[in-house]
């Protein structure tokens, strides 16, 4: 047996790894899982992730160009090419009187109260830097982003809202020259300002990290006496600077509502408005008057 | 030689990121999309043992782990991949695995790399998902990568065996 195996030495070497190799691979992975942990936002492993996002990105936005074509062949067989377009602009029409349903609680209690009309002056200042989707992080990864096909090129930077005809997507996390990562509002990390339209109550919406048609959000009310009734409608909060999320964008309805004893507050499942499942056209909340390779839709429909 | 195996090893990996990253999302179930980097892995493992794959693994785990939309901590899938390269090139024999031995080997892998992921996870306390949610996605990552392996293993595995050296021995 000793001697066959000596025989065969050099193939049997390759099938036999060096304990000190593989060792060096495991200590390298926990170093950059340890730099990356301790980091947080400002981790050393940024810049990697940006050279990373460089090379990447561009082939991402080629492929997904590719790919296109093929994609959309189902929607061809369904109708012939004006009625694709009949059919979209109604669509478009339907998100957008929907929206306007949705946020009209909120749009009555805002122009009530004297003080949401700055805001309100605020929130339409702002313009709208139109992308694709042309990345989608694997469930396996069990984080929620996508890669659109805008960048630092295009305007954007970090902290910017993302939202599309139905309601919000998400925040900018990271820019390259011409691709952006967005957080997805149901990504377990990601937090929202929320705000019920019908009762003005704020409070926060939490991710659940499940993608698709059953993707939830949690809401947590600051104040543990407002009980949210359901089918009413949650908009953003929005922060005084207008970052990460711009005030008023409707996110979903609320479906179920459930008091929790051991944290003596009120929690609402909200089902967003959104199909994550389904991303493609988006926009990025960009402020008034930023310079943009590509053409930015202001705040009265214009063309910029 | 060695100089453009390890190329086409590179081009291999970032070719099967960019489609699963760009393309498959067309296809996925509730956003689960079939791990081509990890058969991949288990391609190289197959025909050129643990050493191989492991270097490739860490490779293919670092450019999941960096290249955009990833978010979550790096080194990650690059550890799950270090173990998947390693694990699947020691099951190989001397012989020309059988197609059986193949599928068997892919499910094993994905459950195994999809699991340490996981579990890093959860000790980093990054996804604050519950057992059996991440029981489910695991299920359903190893259906697709098994789906997967008749159209990818057998090309994959092939050009490796091409790269190979000493064909001659093997």
């Amino acid at each position: 047996m000793a001697r066959e195996r000596r025989w065969r030495g050099s193939l049997d070497d390759r099938f036999r790894p060096s304990p000190a190799l593989l060792v060096a691979l495991v200590l390298a992975c926990l170093t950059l899982i340890t730099l990356d942990y301790r980091g947080g936002s400002d981790s050393p492993l940024e810049p990697a992730r940006r050279a990373a996002g460089e090379v990447f990105g561009p082939v991402e936005v080629a492929t997904a160009a590719a790919v296109r074509p093929f994609t959309a062949v189902p929607h061809w067989f369904r109708s012939k090419d004006s009625m694709q377009d009949d059919l979209m602009a109604l669509q478009a029409e339907n998100s957008r009187l929907k929206g306007q349903v949705n946020s009209q609680d909120y749009d009555r209690n805002r122009l009530e109260e004297y003080d949401g009309l700055t805001a309100a002056a605020q929130s339409l200042g702002y313009s709208l830097v139109p992308a694709r989707v042309v990345g989608l992080g694997s469930s396996q990864s069990f984080s929620s982003t996508v890669t659109i096909d805008a960048g630092s090129d295009a305007g954007l930077r970090p902290d910017l809202t993302v939202v599309n005809n139905d309601g919000l997507v998400g925040r900018v996390l990271r820019v390259t020259r011409t691709t952006a990562t967005v957080l997805l509002i149901v990504d377990s990390d990601s937090v929202v300002g929320g705000r019920v339209g019908r009762s003005m109550e704020v409070g926060f919406l939490h991710g659940r990290g499940v993608l698709g048609s059953d993707g939830r959000l949690d809401l947590e009310l600051v104040d543990d006496t407002a009980v949210p009734a359901k089918h009413d409608t949650v908009v953003t909060w929005g922060s005084q600077a207008g970052g990460p999320y711009v005030s008023g964008v409707p996110v979903g309805e609320v479906t179920s509502v459930y008091s929790s004893l051991r944290e003596t507050s009120q929690r609402a499942v909200i089902r967003p408005f959104v199909d994550f499942g389904a991303l493609d056209l988006v926009g990025v909340v960009v402020p008034s008057g930023t310079t943009s390779e590509r053409a930015v839709i202001e705040a009265d429909g214009s063309l910029g | 030689m060695s100089a453009v195996r390890a190329l086409v090893a590179v081009v291999a990996v970032s070719l099967a990121l960019v489609l699963q990253v760009s393309v498959f999302p067309h296809f996925a179930w509730d956003g689960i999309v079939p791990n081509l980097c990890l058969l991949v892995v288990v391609g190289a493992a197959l025909t050129r043992g643990p050493q191989f794959a492991a270097v490739l693994g860490f490779v293919a785990g670092v450019a999941l782990d960096l290249a955009p939309p990833a978010d979550h901590i790096a080194g990650r899938w690059a550890l799950a991949l270090v173990v998947v390269g390693y694990v699947a090139g020691r099951v190989r024999q001397d012989v020309r695995p059988t197609a059986t031995a193949v599928v068997a080997t892919v499910a094993a892998s994905s459950f195994v790399g999809t699991s340490v992921f996981a579990i890093s996870g959860i000790l980093l306390r990054d996804p604050s998902l519950s057992i059996g949610e991440l029981l489910q996605v695991i299920g359903v990552a190893l259906l697709w990568d098994i789906l997967l392996t008749p159209f990818v293993l057998p090309s994959v595995m092939a050009m490796f065996r091409r790269l190979q050296p000493d064909r001659a021995l093997a």
